[in-house]
């Protein structure tokens, strides 16, 4: 099995999904945001971080960057892509996923452990969690409410797209449960076809007993089950 | 009254955002552009009949707390 990680400007996080990747035998390449050509990949990892130092709106100048078409081209083909803290923020600046993600409610930059629920487990991403459906992941970020149309966040319920909501140690998804504001507590989504997945929470800094415990561990081990 | 104040970086000071922007847009093929500096908007409501002292008002505001005067200018429009 093989996966791309694209790097950009400011990514921080790039070598911590490499890492994790390669622990669950998923052989990686890493990308340069400025090739035209994605190396063959099962898997393509848009990792977290500042690319571009945020400018503009978060993700907003990676969305634009020159290997985007041809991961666009991965997914219209079927292709598994995975979108971390600023890669959620950029996959949803694509339109690869719907909505937006404004500023944590109280104006903090969050760095902290949570508790997820995993809502929706029939994708590939989430196979693993069918048996431990709450999880505890890290999260790091600034800009992580989701915020979205009425109507698009009734699409992603009838649809069942919401893969993670933040929840407490006994699964409740509510006001207190929510860290930074987020519309019914949404931490990740799907897309329709639920081969694209993003989420503000990093399941690739949770597969050690050491650092964070080994939930993330849990999708790496589901992608290529 | 309504008032708009526009807070831009003095043309001497370095712009990297609004540089990349510039950058991205050439990218994305727009090559007749040929400089892009970004700013800051506000939009000002008061309880002032008079524009002068409203446009007093809002360049006091501009001086001492939406312009860092070192490296940023500012424009005030009455709406």
């Amino acid at each position: 099995m093989k996966s791309s990680v694209i790097v950009f400007p400011g990514s921080n996080c790039d070598r911590d999904i490499a890492v994790a990747l390669n622990k669950f035998n998923i052989k990686n390449q890493m990308v340069w945001h400025a090739e035209t050509n994605l190396p063959k990949s099962d898997l393509v990892v848009l990792p977290g971080g500042f690319s571009f130092g945020d400018y503009l709106r978060t993700g907003c100048i990676a969305s634009k960057s020159k290997i985007i078409k041809s991961v666009i081209d991965h997914v219209a083909k079927g292709g598994l892509l995975l979108g971390i803290c600023n890669g959620f923020q950029i996959l949803i600046e694509t339109g690869l996923l719907p909505g937006t993600l404004l500023r944590n409610k109280k104006l903090k930059f969050l760095s902290k452990n949570v508790y997820l629920k995993v809502t929706n487990s029939d994708n590939k991403f989430c196979l693993g969690y069918k048996k431990k459906n709450i999880v505890k992941f890290p999260i790091a970020h600034n800009e992580g409410n989701y915020f979205a149309k009425d109507e698009i966040i009734k699409n992603l319920e009838d649809k069942n797209l919401i893969a993670f909501k933040y929840c407490d140690s006994e699964g409740v998804a509510n006001d207190i449960s929510n860290p930074n504001g987020s519309s019914k507590n949404i931490a990740g989504i799907l897309n329709n076809t639920k081969n694209v997945l993003g989420l503000m929470p990093h399941p690739e800094r949770a597969i050690d007993p050491l650092l964070s415990g080994v939930d993330g561990s849990i999708m790496f081990k589901s992608i290529f089950q | 009254m309504k008032i708009s104040a526009i807070v831009t970086l003095k043309e001497d000071v370095l712009d990297p955002q609004g540089k990349v922007v510039n950058q991205t847009l050439k990218n994305m093929g727009y090559n007749n552009i040929t400089n892009i500096r970004q700013g800051k908007y506000f939009e000002i409501e008061l309880n002032e009949a008079s524009e002068e002292k409203a446009i007093k008002v809002a360049d006091e505001i501009c001086k001492k707390l939406l312009t860092n005067t070192v490296i940023e200018d500012y424009k005030i429009n009455l709406k």
